[in-house]
């Protein structure tokens, strides 16, 4: 642990001595994710690019963060970290308790189906599959029967409020219906963490504002949120945000805070 | 992933693009087309061979003593034949000592054929038939009985009375829209009354077995199927397989001390079984096997080819495809299988339409040439079996390649 990554601004000193406990121990329960130092370096042709230069984050349990930064401020590959879609170069990553900074491939996969709900930009559904078959496919990879399955996805579906749509495709869904689909499949496996990677990127302001009305009242219903965001429209939604640039944790926030930083009234 | 789930996505996945999986599949389809069809083909023949061919002419667990084969099958050399013809004939002297060497319940029937016109007053141009000339127990070991009519009896067969039975054809010929039981056959002069019809031996190769008249060895007729005091054959009838072999032996040591043979001189007369009437054949069908599976195997190879072809495009179009289903938990070995299944069910798919395609060709072929078919049910499991194989080596090098793929650049392809 380099001496300047602690001097990396971090929130209230609760979750300071979170990351600092995690020497080699698990952290405590409340915390969802903590990760210690987190490096991530690519080679691209021999050329060194330094993506997250010590990352120290601790999130809790029912937290709602939002994750801002410019372009290139190595936000997208925190949250590819945190998605255990990446692993790091270096650093420690606990995630519900779980040491995920050194796991193989099938673990990492099981910890993406059964943790980790994802939302991305571009929904990323299968085009050929229905609403009610996307949202399945999360309990195909965890083995669940077919009938518990489409009940279950049933379920999720009409959390979104899409119970009229289940037997649509993508391309027969708006922008806003497609990206609640992503939603109810992201829930469908009760995830410790939603992870949202620009939510709202695809989508008109009005659709916007529905679709972060969803999250709000999935955060009020106690889960966890993780949305990463260059729109500072979005973050305000968020209760904590925190601030990337150049591969550091630059702010850490409170909303209260930085709604009054941003000058706008919530 | 469930199998059963991989499998409906395989087919959804044939489905959606029918064309293309229809071309995908071809190569497979035609290498197990040509497998059924040459498969069944040649089992189509080589029953025919066994049952109807070589079957109607041998009786079973029987031999002939004969002074050359009646069924040459082969290439043989000039000397093979300039040997058979130094041959001596088999002698009606020689039906005793036979006869009394062999064991206890062996059935035994001099046999004399020829082609002879005979002629009917029913029809007015004569025709050729088979005349065959036998003694008592012939009928017994060829397993025939009349449809009509009877037998001759013991005293006709001991006094050679002027009697015959006939098969379908010469009924058919000579008796149009008659009883020919009672009526009268001409050959050579001489009316043989007719007392059985006997039941239809059917054909092979477009050669009827149902020409044929049986007279009593010691009927007139007997002089024209034979030449004096010479008959073509004696036929040995053992009561199960086991004592074929040695009574064989027993005729051959008679038959050699008969003609004074020395232990290093080769026997000089022949005893023909219908094993060694079909070991020709056996010969060719292996042949004909090996070029059955050999052909095929090209067009299964080529196949394999083109399916693994069309999975590696499948991977790199469905690279994104794999990426979120890899962001959703699937593991390697899920997105491994599930490319696994879909080329194993792609070929599958088209070893079905092969296997089909492939019965439809040996039927056309049967129904259009005189080659027979048969449908054989193992190679419906080996085309099958073989279908999934073939998919399956094809798709494992596609498969690997889209189960190793990085999930953050899959989810960013477009």
């Amino acid at each position: 642990m380099s001496q300047d990554t602690i001097e990396a601004p971090l929130g209230a000193t609760a979750e300071r001595q979170a990351v600092l406990a995690t020497s080699g121990e698990a952290p405590g329960k409340d915390w969802v994710i903590v990760t210690r130092g987190i490096k991530r370096e690519y080679d691209m042709g021999g050329e060194i690019v330094r993506a997250l230069r010590g990352v120290d984050l601790a999130i809790q349990r029912n937290e709602y963060v939002a994750i801002m930064g410019p372009s290139g401020s190595g936000k997208s590959t925190l949250m590819n970290v945190i998605g255990c879609l990446d692993t790091p170069t270096e650093g420690e990553y606990w995630l519900n308790g779980s040491r995920v900074s050194s796991m193989s491939d099938d673990e990492l996969a099981r910890v993406r189906n059964k943790e980790i709900g994802f939302v991305f930009q571009t929904f990323n559904l299968l085009p050929r599959a229905t609403a009610l078959h996307n949202v399945e496919l999360p309990l195909v990879y965890a083995g669940v029967g077919s009938v518990e399955r489409k009940r279950r996805a049933r379920e999720a579906l009409s959390r979104v409020q899409l119970d009229g749509r289940m037997d649509h495709r993508p391309n027969e869904l708006s922008g806003g219906q497609r990206q609640r689909v992503a939603i109810a499949r992201a829930l469908v496996n009760n995830p410790s963490i939603l992870l949202a990677d620009e939510p709202t990127g695809n989508l008109d302001s009005t659709t916007s504002q529905e679709i972060m009305r969803v999250f709000e009242s999935l955060a009020d219903q106690g889960q966890t949120v993780i949305m990463v965001t260059h729109e500072p429209d979005i973050a305000r939604h968020a209760r904590r945000v925190v601030v990337l640039r150049d591969g550091l944790i630059a702010s850490d926030e409170r909303r209260s805070a930085f709604v009054e930083k941003l000058g706008v009234t919530v | 992933m469930p199998f059963l789930d991989a499998v409906r996505l395989a087919l959804q996945q044939i489905w959606v693009q029918k064309l293309k999986s229809f071309f995908t599949l071809l190569g497979v389809m035609i290498g197990v087309t040509f497998l059924i069809a040459v498969v069944s083909i040649v089992g189509g023949m080589s029953r025919y061979m066994t049952e109807q061919l070589v079957g109607k002419i041998m009786a079973v667990n029987s031999f002939e003593l004969r002074h050359r084969p009646n069924i040459n099958m082969g290439d043989h050399d000039d000397n093979y034949w300039r040997e058979l013809r130094r041959r001596p004939r088999i002698k009606e002297s020689d039906i005793e000592p036979v006869a009394s060497a062999l064991p206890d319940g062996v059935l035994w029937a001099a046999v004399g054929n020829d082609n002879l016109a005979a002629s009917s007053r029913y029809v007015s141009k004569p025709k050729g038939v088979t005349a065959f000339t036998v003694t008592d127990d012939y009928f017994t070991i060829k397993r025939m009985a009349p449809v009509s009519g009877r037998l001759f009896s013991p005293q006709e067969f001991e006094r050679g009375m002027p009697v015959i039975v006939i098969g379908q054809d010469v009924a058919d010929y000579f008796f149009p829209a008659l009883d020919p039981v009672g009526r009268e056959l001409t050959i050579r002069g001489i009316p043989y009354q007719i007392v059985g019809l006997m039941e239809k031996q059917g054909s092979a190769f477009g050669f009827s077995f149902d020409k044929f008249i049986i007279a009593p060895h010691k009927s007139a007729i007997n002089r024209y199927v034979n030449a004096h005091g010479v008959i073509d054959a004696i036929m040995i009838q053992t009561p199960s397989r086991e004592g074929l072999l040695s009574t064989q032996e027993t005729v051959r040591q008679v038959m050699r001390a008969r003609h004074g043979l020395r232990p290093s001189q080769k026997d000089d007369f022949s005893l023909e079984t219908s094993d060694s009437a079909l070991e020709f054949w056996n010969k060719i069908k292996s042949y004909l096997v090996i070029a059955g599976v050999a052909l095929p195997a090209i067009g299964l190879v080529v196949g394999a080819i083109v399916i693994m072809n069309i999975m590696l495009v499948a991977v790199a179009e469905r690279t994104r495809e794999i990426g979120i289903r890899k962001s959703l938990g699937a593991r390697r070995r899920d997105i491994m299988s599930q490319f696994l299944v879909e080329s194993a069910t792609l070929s599958t798919v088209g070893a079905a339409l092969g296997v089909a395609t492939g019965f439809a060709f040996a039927k056309l072929i049967a129904a259009v040439t005189p080659l027979p078919a048969a449908v054989e049910l193992w190679s419906v499991f080996l085309g099958v079996g073989i279908g999934a194989g073939v998919g399956i080596i094809a798709g494992a090098y596609p498969a690997s390649r889209a189960s190793r793929l990085d999930p953050i650049t899959a989810l960013r392809a477009e």
